[in-house]
């Protein structure tokens, strides 16, 4: 046990992967043995096309916590980001609006959620209110306006050529899992080795000491919730092209389980810690979790149930290797 | 201290005689009552239905002591109760500390300043690195005796000014002022010259040292940086024009404790370790790798914590970040604060070996021996004002300490 403690301590990689790593090898060999039907590909198809909206939206929710902040307004950005594509397509056509419309809508689409997110940042970094604060009121000021503008209806009718975006596969990796992939890959390069990236690690630990090494917080604050706020509206998108439709509320209980799925994932919650990698293994074990029970044929309500139980085992786990590792540390001395 | 600013001093000094007896009901009276006696005691009077917060420092230590005189102490032990105080204050605490001890109380008196350890003490006891050297009677004793047995080591002061007006300048500030904070400042530093700046908490080194970072805008007065005038919107202008400020406060502005001592270090100097737009490992390791050697760091893994490290390997990690930045003129703003005495020295060798270097530094301190010994020229700053400028070899220490301690 010491020794794999010691192994533990050595490999950064290896620590931050740990928690959601174990907890993957419970879910797979506990419902391998549950059920023969679970080591199946129908289980992959389903985790890989229900994963990529949770995911998109735990990557838009983990940058700002690391910064030790919160956006609380990801699934109302990303249905705004939705609503937004719907209706330039619903102007120049509708069903048989064309693919350039819809680029053009993708883009104007992008540019409303991180305008969303560049407000956001702005409010946060020059008066300093909580980012708790500060993102409520923009989920609830986009609630308002998007029941407001959809009288609190759907917006569906898109031209056939989107099908495939929701459902469709690519070398039998459906594409919401690889428009999803490849944020992750994005968002691991940005975290681990881009400027921007190394500063929101500091800023989430200590922000006075980042702006006394010569660091423009504030700037660094804007960024973050912007592209917070564009990872939404990719989000919103893909969500979008799954439905069929769009609607303001779509996929609300989410945003909680986007925080958790961090936690999970090993993020600080105060800021400065957390991986892409590590919280992107942390969303399959939740999404195998999620399908595991569906095979056994357990209630939907009981999946809800068995992810709060899953994170609490993860917090006492996780407190108890602490508590493993300090022992050992002072029995080394 | 560990008093609540926004509660009354009554409050403070007799909360923990009544919390917690009998009904559970705040008996105001009694709290007023013993706050009075406990004040009494140390011959005090203060107002105590005022919060906190409104006094000065020096009485809230004294606020801190009369509340453990509270319930007839008889052993009360005082962390570093002169800290933060000015002489006449110290004075003052000593005179009631002397009291408290004619009056039956036995004191421990845990003190860096090892001046007021030989005036206050019958007996003191050395710690090293968390073991016993041994308790020796204060009388025959002396300072520097202390520091051996402290560092185990022997130091003789030297002071260490030389003469180096003949060298470019490299800053030059002329007329500078911000309203409350400091006004009318005029100095040159030049090529490997150490300037001292020395004074009481709140003589405005700090203010001044900020504004010459680009943290704060002057309202009057001129900065010139190699002879071309200078005006700062950010740190990071300053930064990029060569100015590195080391805060005062080391804990929660100087490093980010969270984080590890390779992050710490390269913070200030991402720019230089890009590759294709990318923070490149290999020039984050051979950057740490060099100043870890060049200023004999004793750190575990890079990617260690930065609190795994002594403060003094914590202040060179410091020192490094500012360095890595490739400054011309290195702004210190009590660098040995949280450094053990045996450290300071490491510290200094690190600063005199800057200065041959060509570097020009501001050293600034409330301890008058430190920038008297490792100054090429001291300043003395007062209410925000320059009220003297010493050259270490024309003046003894003890002149300028009466001066400024006054």
């Amino acid at each position: 046990m010491s020794a794999l403690i010691q192994r533990l301590n050595g490999a950064p990689f290896v620590r931050d992967m740990a928690g959601p790593g174990f907890a993957f090898l419970a879910v797979l060999i506990v419902f391998s043995l549950a059920s023969p039907q679970f080591l199946s590909g129908a289980t992959f198809g389903s985790v890989a096309f229900q994963l990529p909206e949770l995911g998109l939206l735990t990557l838009a929710m983990l940058m700002p916590i690391i910064t030790g902040g919160f956006n609380l307004a990801v699934t109302f950005t990303a249905n705004m980001a939705g609503l937004t594509v719907a209706w330039i397509l619903e102007a120049n056509g509708g069903v048989d609006a064309s693919p350039e419309v819809f680029a053009f809508a993708v883009v104007v689409a992008i540019g409303v959620g991180a305008l969303a997110g560049f407000v956001m940042g702005l409010v946060i970094a020059f008066t300093r209110a909580h980012p708790i604060l500060v993102s409520l009121s923009m989920m609830i000021f986009l609630r308002g306006l998007g029941e407001f503008l959809t009288r609190g209806g759907d917006v569906s009718g898109f031209p056939e050529f989107l099908h495939p975006i929701g459902h469709g596969s690519i070398l039998g990796i459906p594409v919401p899992m690889l428009v999803f992939l490849v944020c992750v890959a994005l968002w691991h390069l940005l975290l681990s080795r881009s400027r921007l990236g190394f500063n929101t690690y500091m800023i989430g630990s200590n922000i006075e000491a980042t702006r006394y090494s010569g660091i423009n917080t504030r700037r660094v604050v804007i960024l973050v919730y912007t592209l917070s706020g564009a990872m939404c509206a990719i989000a919103g998108i893909i969500m979008m092209a799954r439905f069929n439709s769009v609607r303001v509320g779509h996929g609300e209980s989410y945003v909680l389980i986007t925080v958790l799925a961090c936690f999970l994932g090993g993020v600080h919650p105060d800021g400065g810690f957390g991986k892409a990698l590590p919280v992107f293994v942390a969303l399959i074990d939740l999404q195998m979790l999620s399908s595991g029970l569906n095979i056994l044929g357990a209630n939907q309500h009981l999946a809800t149930a068995v992810w709060g139980l899953l994170l609490i085992t993860v917090m006492i786990s996780r407190w108890l290797v602490l508590r493993l590792r300090s022992n050992f540390a002072s029995s080394r001395r | 201290m560990a008093l609540f600013p926004e509660m009354t001093v009554a409050e403070n000094i007799g909360f923990s005689e009544v919390v917690g007896h009998g009904l559970r009901l705040v008996d105001y009276g009694r709290i007023r009552a013993i706050a009075l006696e406990a004040l009494a005691k140390l011959g005090v009077s203060l107002d105590v239905d005022a919060p906190l917060k409104e006094f000065p420092i020096a009485q809230r230590q004294i606020v801190a002591i009369a509340r453990a005189l509270v319930g007839e102490a008889r052993v009360v032990f005082m962390d570093e109760p002169t800290a933060s105080l000015t002489q006449s204050e110290t004075d003052h605490l000593l005179d009631i500390v002397r009291n408290l001890s004619a009056s039956g109380v036995a004191v421990v008196f845990v003190s860096h300043r090892l001046a007021e350890v030989l005036e206050i003490s019958s007996r003191i006891t050395v710690l090293r690195d968390g073991r016993l050297v041994g308790v020796y009677p204060a009388e025959g004793m002396t300072q520097s005796k202390i520091t051996e047995l402290m560092t185990g080591r022997t130091f003789e002061a030297k002071v260490r000014a030389a003469p180096r007006a003949d060298r470019p300048v490299v800053i030059e500030v002329d007329g500078l002022s911000r309203p409350g904070q400091f006004s009318d400042i005029s100095f040159k530093v030049h090529e490997g010259e150490t300037l001292g700046i020395t004074g009481l908490l709140g003589a405005g080194r700090t203010e001044l040292a900020m504004t010459l970072f680009g943290m704060l805008k002057p309202a009057a007065g001129r900065i010139r940086l190699d002879g071309r005038e200078v005006r700062f919107s950010s740190n990071r202008d300053a930064i990029d024009a060569g100015i590195a400020y080391l805060s005062e406060d080391r804990l929660s502005l100087g490093l980010i404790q969270a984080q590890s001592i390779v992050d710490n270090l390269v913070i200030s100097s991402l720019a230089r370790i890009l590759s294709g737009g990318l923070i490149s490992p290999g020039k984050k390791t051979s950057l740490v790798g060099k100043w870890v050697a060049e200023l004999g760091v004793k750190i575990g893994k890079p990617e260690d914590a930065i609190t795994t490290l002594s403060g003094g390997n914590q202040q060179r990690i410091a020192i490094a970040k500012w360095l890595a930045t490739d400054p011309r003129l290195l702004i210190l703003d009590a660098p040995t604060v949280g450094v053990d005495v045996g450290a300071r020295a490491g510290i200094f060798d690190i600063v005199a070996r800057l200065a041959d270097s060509g570097l020009a530094i501001i050293l600034i301190s409330d301890e008058v021996p430190e920038v008297y010994f490792n100054a090429d020229r001291i300043l003395h700053m007062a209410q925000g004002r320059v009220v003297g400028s010493y050259d270490p070899r024309a003046y003894s220490l003890h002149d300028i300490e009466a001066a400024v301690y006054g």
